[in-house]
Order: structure tokens, then C-alpha cells, then sequence
């Protein structure tokens, strides 16, 4: 669990978090989204350290990560997995190197342990055929179930993932948000993905938090969200027509069922 | 301007030191330093080789031809050759084709990184970039002396080639003039720079790979940089070497 108190963050005068509260739960797809500018890379980025908060507190499991000293920050990264936007797979390597990366680093397994572990989540991912492959020669899809697989590979408790789905089609980003969700409930881990998807949000939004210049502005599910009138959620949320009408739509059978 | 300029040049100094933190995995390390010296030193020699060769045999060529007078003697074509080689040639403006080759190949593979996020990935997993991405090369450059070495033996050869097979000197006199004055101490001296200037080709085209911002483009202007600040390093730093350890 990840618990967030009251964090600010502010960039050369501006304030783009502004005193943020919320906790993302365990073996839950958790979201955070919200237009362009709300601030939601910065609270991502500022959920993996990579940004320190001005003040307030995130909590992992118990553990702020502003009071930790360097090597219990660097446990606690080992920790995390992390889904960037472009994959961010090491262009040098090749599918299975980058995947056994983490564990080269940071265990002291054997060649054929790794070998055993890094096969076992390729298997998981289902990537076929693409090991001894550069991350150039391969689908954008693929590269996304080879950034999954290098983040689940060490077993993190936390798992982030900003915009895991940008850039695919919609039949693949469908199937990559799926297998998030479905990483996350198997293996129990707290996910946080930062999106601005709307099939993402209506399929996989077991919490979520929705930003508005810096604050907090909503919070619920993706049932809940559809059933809301916070206006800042459906300006957002439901922008385009057809949004709309798919709301409309669920809201109608909604009623019906009451 | 001079603010941003002292800003970089302690910027600089920062990554040095961090560079040596959260050393990584010596069995991962080890791989990396292999691969650095492969792409840095292996790749470099046939370049290297190239230009000195004929560098060498034009410097022999053209002493030739501005030796009109009868009471020079034609040793002197093997000697400056010699001095030329081993003093300038090999290691300043080898170093300088090097800032363009070497440098270049760096700040745009760390550049690169940098854009596709791979540092930021490094750092989520706790791993430590600089160490991760500079010290494997700066390893590998202590090796850049080999290189420079192996630029002065055949820009010798070059000369000897340019010298006798143009008929400008014999092969006897050339190997006259390169034993004529020998000052080991030069040969120590170019190798002092040397070892200076690989660790200025690591480190500052490395600097500005990693601390560039923005995307493809920028790479670009990055690595036009790096080129422009690491001849000039070098430069500065054959200027100040000469004046302490030639001057008397």
C-alpha cells in the first residue's frame, strides 16, 4: 500500500502539486488521470523519487520514503518496477538480456536461475519468439510486454506504469492493460499507472484518482465514475460524443437495474 | 554567461565524483568495460591507423620540399618526422580527430538514452547511472595510449614510406635522423598527454550526453558541442602540459 499525505511540489515558482492525499491500495490497478499539464507525470515521477516532494509524505507500506537513508532508498527501488511510456528498453540488448537485467543487478542467482526465472515471465507476458531479438525489431506492443516483463521479473511489490498503453492500437492496449491488471491481482502488487485513456479507465480503474491543476479534484472507481456529476470528471472523462453516449447508455441500464 | 559557464564546469566536477558511487556489480561491470574498449579503442585503430600513416608520409613529403638547402642534410627529414610525430601529431591532433569520432559516438549514445528514458529507467531500479554509463568508459580510455602509441609507429612508417619511395631520402638517412637527438623524455611527455587527454575524451563528451535535454535534435546540437568544448580542453590542456613539461 502506498499511502500519499498532503505532498507539494513546485517547479521554479510554480506549484503543480498542491497538497495531494490518497492511498493506492494493494492488488488493486490504481490510476491516476487528468488532462495534459495537471500534473500527474510530476506525481508520478514524485511516487518514484525521481522528484523529491516539497513537503508531505509517501509511505510505502509503512516506510516514508523521504525519511529512508540512501541504502534503504536503494532496497526500496529494487522494489519498484517501472513501465515508462516509450519502454525504455536498453537498445543494446537484446529481449531476454534487458528482462534479466534487474536480477543481474541486483540478486546473486546463478546464470541458470536467471535463465529459468527470466523464461518463466516471458512465458507469463506471452512473447513468442522474440528472445534473442533487439527491442528495434520488434512490435511496439511487444516492446510493451518486455517492459512489463522486465518490471515484474524481480517480483517488485510496486509496479508504475506511465501510459503503458500510448501509442498502440486499441485492440493491443487492451490486451496490455489486461495483463496489468491481471499481473496485479496474481501477484499482489499495489499498481499505479498514470493514463489519460478512457478504455483504460473504464476497464481497469479499480481506483481512481483524478487531477485538476495539481489537486485532488475526484476519486472513485470505474463504476463509480461512470454514475458521477462532478463536472471537472466528465468534462474530462467524457469529452467525446461517443463517451457520452456509452454514459448515458450504462447509466440507463444502471437505473433500469434499480 | 559566465555564470552558466561556471555552472557546467561544477556540474562537471559533480558527475565526476558520482560517477564513483554505488559502484555496480563487478560481473556486470567487467562486461561493460569490455564492451567500451571494443567500441572506443578496437573501433578506433583503423581511423587511426589510416591518418597516420599518411599524415606521417605527407609530413616527411613536405619537409622534403621545403629542405632546398644543399647544406641541410637530408636526416633532418626522418627528425622532423620524428618530432612531429611524436610530439604533436600523435597525440594532440590524433586526441582531436578522436573528440569527433569517440566523443560524438558517446554524448549520442548517452544522448539517446537519456531522450528514450533508459537513464530514468537505470535510476527507478536504483541503479546508478553515471557509474553505470561513464565509468566503463573511462576504464576503457586507459587503454587510449595503445592507441596513441600504435599512431606514432606508423606515422614514423608513413614518413618512411612518403620519404624514400618519393626519392626524397634514403631509407638509411631517414633512420639517421629518427635516431639523431632522441630525447626519451619526449616520448613520456606525449604519453603523459595522452593519458590526459583520453580521460578529457571520456568524460566531457559523456558530460554533455547525460545532462542534455530535449529530444532527436538536440542530440545533435549535443554531440556538435561535446566536439567543439572537448578540442578545446584539449588544446588548453596541451598548452599548459607543454609550458610545465618542456619549458625550462
Amino acid at each position: 500500500m502506498i499511502e500519499v499525505k498532503n505532498i507539494q511540489k513546485s517547479f521554479d515558482g510554480t506549484q503543480v502539486l498542491k497538497g495531494i492525499s490518497t492511498t493506492f491500495e494493494t492488488g488493486k490497478t490504481n490510476l491516476i488521470i487528468g488532462q495534459s499539464g495537471s500534473g500527474k507525470t510530476v506525481m508520478l515521477k514524485t511516487l518514484l523519487g525521481i522528484h523529491t516532494p516539497d513537503s508531505g509524505t509517501i509511505s510505502f507500506d509503512g516506510r516514508i520514503s523521504t525519511n529512508l537513508t540512501s541504502t534503504e532508498r536503494r532496497e526500496l527501488r529494487t522494489e519498484i518496477g517501472m513501465v515508462f511510456q516509450g519502454s525504455a528498453l536498453f537498445d543494446s540488448m537484446t529481449v531476454e538480456e534487458n528482462i534479466a537485467f534487474p536480477l543481474k543487478m541486483f540478486t546473486n542467482k546463478s546464470d541458470a536461475e536467471i535463465t529459468d526465472r527470466v523464461n518463466e515471465v516471458i512465458d507469463r507476458v506471452n512473447l513468442i519468439n522474440a528472445n534473442k531479438k533487439k527491442p528495434s525489431e520488434i512490435s511496439g506492443g511487444m516492446q510493451k510486454r518486455v517492459a512489463i516483463a522486465r518490471a515484474i521479473v524481480n517480483n517488485p511489490k510496486y509496479l508504475f506504469c506511465d501510459e503503458p498503453n500510448s501509442g498502440l492500437d486499441p485492440k493491443t492496449a487492451i490486451v496490455i492493460d489486461n495483463l496489468i491488471q491481471e499481473i496485479t491481482h496474481e501477484y499482489g502488487i499495489t499498481t499505479v499507472i498514470n493514463t489519460h485513456d478512457m478504455n483504460s479507465v473504464l476497464e481497469i480503474g479499480e481506483h481512481i484518482v483524478f487531477l485538476k491543476n495539481g489537486v485532488l479534484a475526484w476519486s472513485g472507481n470505474h463504476k463509480e465514475i461512470i454514475q458521477t456529476d462532478n463536472e471537472d470528471v466528465v468534462d474530462f472523462v467524457y469529452s467525446s460524443e461517443l463517451f457520452r453516449m456509452v454514459r448515458q447508455a450504462m447509466r440507463q441500464i444502471g437505473n433500469e437495474k434499480k | 554567461m559566465i555564470k552558466s559557464g561556471l555552472t557546467h564546469i561544477g556540474q562537471y566536477f559533480i558527475m565526476l565524483k558520482e560517477m564513483f558511487s554505488k559502484m555496480t556489480k563487478w560481473k556486470v561491470m567487467k562486461v561493460l568495460i569490455f564492451k567500451e574498449i571494443d567500441d572506443l579503442i578496437i573501433g578506433s585503430l583503423g581511423i587511426v591507423s589510416f591518418l597516420s600513416f599518411f599524415v606521417g608520409g605527407v609530413v616527411a613529403i613536405q619537409t622534403a620540399l621545403n629542405l632546398t638547402n644543399p647544406l641541410i642534410p637530408k636526416y633532418l627529414i626522418g627528425f622532423a618526422t620524428r618530432q612531429s610525430v611524436i610530439l604533436e601529431f600523435a597525440p594532440t591532433f590524433i586526441s582531436i580527430i578522436m573528440a569527433g569520432k569517440m566523443g560524438s559516438f558517446i554524448t549520442s549514445s548517452i544522448g539517446t538514452m537519456r531522450v528514450t528514458e533508459q537513464i530514468d529507467a537505470l535510476e527507478v531500479m536504483g541503479v546508478s547511472s553515471l557509474n553505470y554509463l561513464v565509468f566503463p568508459k573511462l576504464v576503457a580510455v586507459m587503454l587510449y595510449p595503445f592507441v596513441i602509441g600504435i599512431s606514432m609507429f606508423l606515422g614514423i612508417v608513413g614518413g618512411w614510406f612518403g620519404g624514400v619511395m618519393g626519392n626524397f631520402v634514403s631509407s638509411e638517412q631517414f633512420i639517421i635522423g629518427l635516431q639523431d637527438s632522441f630525447t626519451p623524455f619526449h616520448v613520456t611527455y606525449a604519453f603523459i598527454k595522452t593519458f590526459l587527454f583520453g580521460f578529457l575524451l571520456a568524460t566531457i563528451p559523456s558530460y554533455f550526453g547525460y545532462y542534455m535535454k530535449g529530444g532527436a535534435l538536440e542530440v545533435g546540437k549535443a554531440s556538435t558541442t561535446s566536439f567543439v568544448w572537448t578540442s578545446v580542453a584539449i588544446i588548453l590542456t596541451n598548452y599548459i602540459l607543454t609550458s610545465l613539461l618542456l619549458s625550462n
